[in-house]
Order: structure tokens, then sequence, then C-alpha cells
């Protein structure tokens, strides 16, 4: 994995919470307008990864507007949501595992890693979890992890710590479910999921996500080591700072329910790779000061503005659509409809664009298709003449060109074939040959 | 996705509707399928909450869990299911085909004559997409090991905590063994009807949103006066009154607003009933249940009936009953496996049996591919596009002779008009396709410019010196030649499970020296946590 760049310059130097906002944060703020602000979290963070060049999606998760109910008011709502048994039977099982001091957990902790048996005292860390005070548990979360730095062989359980990490010029709250210094000074990121562990593997989507997300966590774990060492964070997750820098461990644990039934156990994931390629693509956004620059004045996506002006103020804003945001972004019904309207060809898959070249449309490459077929000498397969190519072998983009004749080629077949078993169904008794 | 599909699909987008992928169909339909849609519970790892099934169109058999953490209440379902399933299913083991073939001892070389046993017919299950064919085989998971107390105490083993009713292991092994049937490419035991519609025909969206049946119906089939795409999002999106879609999901999932704003609801009703030990109260919260969930199965039933005439509209590939008869081979051995009291199949395949299982599937993907390139021009045409097969009319034919042996063999050249042009030097092997025999032939020449190509044709022609009458296509005849073998090779033999080599992990263990019953599901207490 080559995803380090060693000549890229450091970000900002780690900045200690603030408490008062910074003027992007104001004017983050502005476009929001009154409406409360969603915090930019995991999920986002890795849904927006999977999709790096999306500036509507970067803009709109980092003034914190809330997407569900921006995509009701463009009359595209989102279709998602999670049945009420999925969410008690998720809170039960996280009940379960954090039952009795954590013990069980520990054991899978210890187990998975293979970590010694040990009689070390577990402690509780006291954080502030006032959910309107986002800075102060911030910096509570912090200072446990500076006090359990401080005190080896103790086991520290943080429950639900929130971390900051700053992307693209917006700052990211993140919540880990847990977080756990070790007796040996190392932390480790514990993701509770409710999917089950079947026969010891699980739902590689499912598991793809915990991962991402818990590579994520780990990102924003090592700045706070870095931070609290007084270090420039290592960027490569491939190496591991020395020092309590280095105290974050890459390797998550994954606690979900064994097979059919409600026991928890739990994987140990090596997150490297995906945080390699979130920290990457992460980079890769484009910062949101340049995109807000090209927003004209006066945008807003407050609940004081009309349909119209939500509408024109989301239109302003750079999507790219494919058809994999629909299950991950609450605008893709809407993103999907502006695509259709345009004609484009990403609403009929990934990697459409890819074989169609230099066409957008799909105006475009029909047009392309039916030029080549009906243009004289350019003809159905089997008739005399040359084929397509000769007509436009002249023209002078050559991208378009290749792009055209095959297009023009798959026509011609495509008709060929339907008019062959056409002649077939008129004349059934015709033999093969 | 290739090119041409890609070019269908733009297609669709311009027609306002699905237009054809294939023009014949590509998958064996029985004459009567046992069509089935499952739902699960939400959040429950393989809970089912009720299944739609049946072979008649007008009454399908429902069955429903009014409280989908109650383990008896899930097992008792289940138990239905068998009742249903189970003599359906084993029914077409009892006609056979009986077929005899020579075997050589390989020990002394003696031929011995051996008679098999075919099943005439096999069952076949449909079900709505692929997410159903992998809630069966998770279904198929946590029933095929437990034990009911009959056949524990057959076994003469402690039943456990928790026994199940007596069919419900079998059942188990039944669909354990159609899930993995399913996965073989071409089979037609198991079928997911969003993949045999996305085999057919090409709509104006992407294949992930195909695998919405309601919209991928709506792209093929648009009711009167809307465009393909404003009924598939009428069918994604489009609410009642209350909230509720009109479309519900084909499942096994069902929709979080379902399941909150009417199912939860009716759920707490029925648990506040059978609290109070109203026993006739219960009764009738159960079948408020019931009409809930029949209404949201409902629809999809009638699609996928509906599916099933748009599939049975288009006229059935020639190389059918071909693939039909493996999937009577594959239900069968299973019958046989059963009969001889074969343990459930194992959590993880041997070494063996995992390496046959994965040489099977590319075989019969090789053979899918191959066959229905024959069947249908629309397949073929993907293989000319790539320069894997060359089709036109015979322009000329001249007589040439090879000489080297003792008497002179036919070898007469082929000339074709086509625009294909095939991917491969001259003196590459081409093979006949449609032809009157299987015939080889070889690549002397391609003029794409003129859109010319010359073959020569290397066999099939009989061991005279002239070519016997047919063998040889005549000017103004339309041919076509492939790059690829038109059979599918057998890959290299693999040992006895017994014999695993001690690089594979051995022999297997039986599972049965090993077993340890599951753990049980979510106990009553755990309810409403």
């Amino acid at each position: 994995m080559n995803d380090f760049i060693p000549g890229r310059p450091a970000p900002e130097p780690p900045q200690s919470p603030r408490l008062s906002p910074s003027p992007l944060e104001r004017r983050l703020a502005g476009l929001r307008g009154d409406a409360p602000q969603r915090s930019l979290d995991a999920r986002a963070l890795a849904a927006l990864a999977a999709n790096p060049g999306c500036g509507r999606r970067a803009v709109l998760d980092a003034a914190g507007v809330d997407k569900t109910d921006l995509a009701t008011r463009l009359g595209n709502p989102a279709p998602f949501g999670q049945s009420p048994f999925a969410i008690s039977r998720g809170l039960g099982f996280e009940r379960r595992v954090k039952a009795d001091g954590c013990t069980v957990l520990l054991d899978l902790l210890r187990e998975q890693l293979r970590l010694p048996e040990d009689s070390a005292p577990v402690v509780f860390a006291e954080l502030v979890d006032d959910p309107g005070l986002p800075a102060g548990r911030v910096a509570s979360a912090r200072v446990a992890l500076a006090a359990a730095a401080a005190r080896p062989g103790v086991w520290t359980v943080l429950d639900q710590p929130l971390l900051r990490l700053e992307v693209a010029g917006s700052t990211a709250h993140l919540e880990p479910d847990l977080v756990v210094v070790r007796p040996d000074g190392r932390w480790t990121v514990v993701e509770i999921k409710s999917f089950p562990i079947l026969d010891g593997g699980a739902d590689a989507v499912k598991v793809g996500a915990a991962a991402r997300q818990a590579a994520v966590y780990v990102l924003a774990l090592r700045e706070t080591a870095a931070a609290l060492a007084g270090v420039e964070p290592v960027r490569d997750p491939y190496r591991e700072p020395e020092g309590l820098a280095g105290a974050p461990d890459s390797t998550a644990l994954l606690v979900c329910p064994k097979d059919f039934g409600n026991q928890p156990t739990a994987a140990a994931v090596d997150v490297r790779k995906p945080m390699a390629v979130t920290r990457r693509q992460l980079d890769r956004l484009t910062r949101v000061e340049q995109l807000l620059d090209v927003l004209p004045t006066g945008t807003g996506f407050g609940r004081d503005r009309s349909d119209g002006q939500l509408a024109a103020a989301v239109g302003a804003l750079q999507a790219v659509y494919s058809p994999d945001c629909l299950s991950a972004c609450e605008l893709g019904f809407h993103c999907r409809a502006e695509a259709r309207c345009a004609g484009s060809v990403e609403t009929l898959g990934r990697g459409v664009r890819g074989e169609l070249g230099s066409f957008h449309t799909v105006e475009q490459a029909l047009a392309a298709a039916a030029a080549a077929v009906t243009a004289p000498g350019g003809t159905h397969a089997d008739t005399a003449g040359g084929t397509p190519s000769d007509t436009l072998a002249d023209t002078p983009d050559d991208g378009d060109a290749e792009s055209a004749l095959r297009l023009a080629r798959a026509a011609a077949l495509r008709a060929e074939a339907l008019q062959t078993a056409a002649l077939q169904a008129a004349a059934p008794v015709g033999g093969a040959g | 996705m290739s090119l041409l599909s890609t070019l269908a699909r733009m297609e669709a987008v311009r027609d306002g509707r699905a237009v054809p992928l294939a023009t014949v169909r590509h998958r064996h339909l029985a004459d009567r399928p046992m069509v089935l849609v499952p739902l699960a519970a939400a959040g429950e790892a393989g809970a089912p909450l009720a299944v739609m099934l049946g072979q008649d169109r007008e009454s399908p058999v429902l069955l429903t869990v009014p409280q989908p953490l109650d383990r008896d209440r899930r097992f008792a379902l289940l138990a239905d299911l068998a009742a249903e399933l189970l003599p359906w299913l084993e029914g077409f083991g009892t006609e056979v085909d009986l077929l005899t073939r020579e075997v050589k001892d390989p020990a002394t070389g003696e031929k011995t004559e051996q008679v098999r046993e075919l099943c005439t017919n096999a069952p076949q299950l449909l079900v709505p997409g692929p997410a159903a064919v992998e809630f069966l085989g998770l279904l198929g998971r946590s029933t095929r090991f437990r034990r009911s107390a009959e056949t524990a105490l057959d076994e003469g083993v402690d039943p456990g905590p928790y026994p199940v009713p007596a069919r419900v292991p079998l059942l188990g092994r039944w669909l354990t063994h159609l899930r993995d049937r399913a996965q073989v490419p071409g089979s037609s035991l198991l079928l997911a009807m969003t993949d045999l519609l996305g085999r057919h025909w090409a709509t104006g969206q992407s294949r992930l949103e195909d695998q919405h049946l309601g919209a991928l119906l709506a792209w093929i089939d648009p009711p009167a006066g809307r465009t393909g795409a404003e009924a598939a999002l009428l069918a994604e999106t489009a609410r009642d009154g209350h909230g509720q879609l009109l479309c519900p999901p084909a499942g096994p999932t069902t929709d979080p607003r379902f399941d909150s704003g009417l199912l939860a609801p009716a759920i707490t009703r029925y648990d506040a009933a059978r609290k109070l030990d109203d026993a006739v109260a219960a009764q009738a919260r159960e079948a408020e249940i019931a009409a809930l969930l029949e209404a949201v199965l409902r629809p999809t039933w009638d699609r996928l009936w509906q599916g099933l005439d748009l599939l049975r509209a288009l006229p059935a590939a020639a190389h059918l009953p071909e693939r039909w008869e493996g999937d009577r081979w594959s239900y069968t051995s299973h019958r046989d496996r059963i009969a001889a009291g074969e343990p459930p199949q194992p959590v993880r395949d041997d070494a063996v049996t995992a390496a046959r299982k994965l040489a099977q599937r590319e075989r019969e993907q090789t053979r899918l591919d191959i066959q229905e390139a024959l069947d249908d021009p629309l397949a073929m045409a993907e293989h000319r596009l790539a320069g894997e097969a060359l089709a036109g009319r015979v322009v000329a034919v001249e007589a040439a002779y090879d000489e080297t042996g003792r008497s002179p063999k036919p070898r007469p050249l082929v000339t074709v008009r086509t625009s294909d042009r095939p991917h491969g030097d001259p003196g590459r092997e081409l093979y006949r396709a449609g032809g009157p025999t299987a015939q080889k032939a070889e690549l002397v020449s391609a003029d794409p410019a003129a859109g010319l190509v010359t073959v020569r044709l290397l066999n099939g022609m009989g061991r005279r010196k002239e070519p016997e009458p047919g063998s040889v296509p005549e000017p103004g005849e339309q041919v076509c030649f492939t790059l690829f073998e038109l059979t599918a090779r057998q890959s290299a033999p693999l040992p006895e499970p017994e014999d695993t080599p001690w690089t594979h992990g051995g022999p297997p263990v039986t599972r049965t020296a090993t077993a340890q019953p599951d753990l049980p599901t979510a106990p009553a207490d755990e309810e409403g946590a």
C-alpha cells in the first residue's frame, strides 16, 4: 500500500478544543439557518469517503443540514428508517455487552487480542454526556484519555466518548461505542453491532461498513493521542509512532451476537487498510471553503426558505450521482430525479460512464449509435458495404469516434439479433443453421 | 455490464419501458412451481415472521407468527411450513426413469451394467429475490442440526432444552439443498424472480434498482398511460394516507414504517391480551396481525405471478431440457442421501466437497454461457461484439483438399460476408455453431475493409473424398463460428472425501461426533428487550 504521500504538507497543527466558533463554522451555521445542527458522524464520513467527489453532500454535511428534512422539502423524501424491532434488539444487545461492568466484553477483548490473563482493576471514565455540549464532551474524553495514559496497569473504559476530526475544513464529531484503554497502555476501539457472526463469518458488506466506521474512530484517536503527546500525527496507518502518540491500536474489536442467539462474540478487525483508504479519500475531499465560494450569496438551507429557494440552493451545489447513493444518501432520490431529467448515463450504473467514453447523456449516445447505423456504408452487419468504421474514420475526435464506433457496432448487432429472432418466431419450422 | 446491455438500457430509457435482453426464455419453468414469499422479523437473525406460499395463484396459504420473539411460535410456523412443503418436495421422488450405463471395474477391468434412478421431474421453488434465497438458506442453517424429541429418543440422546417439531430438521436439510443448488449457474430448482426478469429484460434504471421487484415489473409492464420510470418511482415511493407503501418491499425485510406504524402496535396489543390470559382476545389480536401481514404479502405474491406470466410468454430455449436434467439429478441425489440416513449437510464443506462444488459451478457457468449463446442470437451478439465469434452469410465455397495422407481429405474454404472481427490470427481454431454436426474450422484470412472472412473446414464431412451432402454450408447460407469451444471441459478428477490428503486437512470428521446443539435463540425473558 502506497497511500501515504510523503511530500504532502502536514495539516494544521492539532488544535486545542475551542469553545467559540471559527469564521468557517459561522459561515456554515449561516447556511443552515435556524434549523438544528446535524453533526457529521462516522457513518456520514464513511458514506462521504465512498463518494469523495460529491460537493453537494460535502457542503450539506459540513453545514450540519438535516438532509432527511431537506429531502422531504424537496419532494423526494429519503426512504430510510429503522424498524423499532431492530432498534430495540440492538439496544438490548448493547446493554448485554456492557452489563456487569463489561466483564464479558473485557474477556472477549483478552481472548481476541491474545492478551494475558490479568487482574487489573477496571475504571469507568466519567464523561460529560450532555448532548448540547459537544465541546465539553470532546474535552472530557480527552481528559479521560490523558488520565488513563497517566495510570498504567489499569483497564479504563470510555463509554461513548466524543472525538473530533477535521475533515475538509469542517469538524466532524465522532462517537465510538466504547474505547478501552488497556493495562499495557494501548487504546482499542470497540464497535458493537447487532448483525450476527454465523459460524465464524458475517455479512461482508456489514463487516466492511463497521470496519470503515472503526477506521474513522482510530484516525480520530490518533490525532487526539498525537495532540496529547505534543507531536505531529503520523499519517501513514501502517506506521505506528512511538510513545503515547502510538497508543491507538489499529486493530478494532467488533462485538456481535453469536449465531442465532444473543450471546456476544467478537472478532478482531485490522482496520489499517480502511484507515489508509479513508485517510486518502478524506484528503481528496475538496475543501469546503472552495465549494462555498461558488455558492451565490444569500444561499441558505434554513427552514425559512421557500421550497423553490431550497431547490435552487441544492441545485447550485454540484452532485456526483451514482445509483449506490440511493442506499447511502438521504438526497439519493432527489439527485436521481435530477440526473434522469438531464438524461445522464450515470443513472444506469456506476461503470456505464467508462463504457460510453465521452458520451454523457443517453440521448447523445443513442444518437451516435443511430447516426453510424443509418449512415451510408455503415449498415447492418450482413448486407453489402463497408463497416461503420469507414464512415467515422475521418471524425476528428478519436475518443468520440471510437466510442461511437463501438456503440454503432453494438446497435447493429442488437438490431440484427432481434430481427433474426423475429424471423424465427414468424417461421418456427426453420431449423438451426 | 456489457456494452450491449448498456445500449439496451439506454433504449429502455428512450422508449419509457423495458426492452428485451433475450429472445428466448433461458430458464426452465415448471408447469406448477411452488411460489413462496417469506418475511423475516427485523433485527433477529433467521427469524421468520410470515410466509405466503402455494401453487395456485388464487388461494395462497398464509403462515404467520404473532410474536417473533416467541421461539415456540417460530418453530410452530416452521412446522407448518414443513407440513406444506415436505409432501410436495418428497412427492417428486416416487416417479423415476431407469437409466443403465456400463461401468468398468477399475480393478478387474470387467464391464458391468449399472441401473440408476433419475427422478422424472423435480420441484421448482420461486421466490421474489436473491435476499429470499439467502433467507431460506439461513432457515436451513438454523434448523437442520436441531433435534426433535422423537429423533432424540431414537438416537438415545438428550433432546436438549428446546426440542423442535418432528419434521423441521428435515425441512432445514431440503432448504439447505435448494439454496446450495441455487448457487449453480443455470440451475432452476430455486429461482429468484428479480434475477429471472433481469436476465430477460433491460430496464431504464440500474441493476441495483432492478432488485426492487415492483419497480422492475413497472418497467417491464408499465400500466397504461405511464412510462416505466414514472411507474417505477410510484412503486418505490408511493404511500397511502397512513404513510404505508402502496407497493410493500418484496421481503424478506419489511418496511420500517410498517413495523413501527402497524406491526409493533399490533404485537403490543397481542402481548397485552396474552398477559391477561384472555384467549379469545389473544386469538382476535393474532388474526389482526395475520391480516396485516397478508396485506403486505399479497401484492408481492401477485407480482410473482405477473412475472411468471411475462416469462411464460417467451419461447423456451432449446437447451432447457438438458439443463433441467442436471436439476433432476441434483434432486435425485439429495433424495438418496436422505433415504440413506446421511447426516445433515455440514456447516463447512470438507476440502474435497468444496473443491467439487467450485469446479461444478465453474463448469456450469461455462456451459450456461455456451448454451445461451447457441440458443439466443442476442447472447451470441455479445460474443460477436467481443470478437469471440463471427456470423454472416456464405458468399463462396471453394473445394480444397488435404493431400498429405494416403487419400485426399476434403478441407473446403468457406468465405463469409460479415462485419465481425474475430480476435484471432490465421490458423486459429474455430467451432461451427448451429451446424448439422460438431465441426471444427480454422481461420484462414480476415479482410475487415471488405467485410470478408475465410475459414477452412477441418472435419465432420464424412470419410470420403467428397464431403457428405449438407455437411458444408452452401453459398447464401447463414453461418456462425465461435472462437470458444462449444462444450465445457471436465475438470481434473478429485479424490473421495475419505481420501483427502493431509495437506488439505485430512479426511473430514463427521459432525455428529463433535455436534454441539446451537445456543438457544432469545429466551422468553428477553422479550421486548
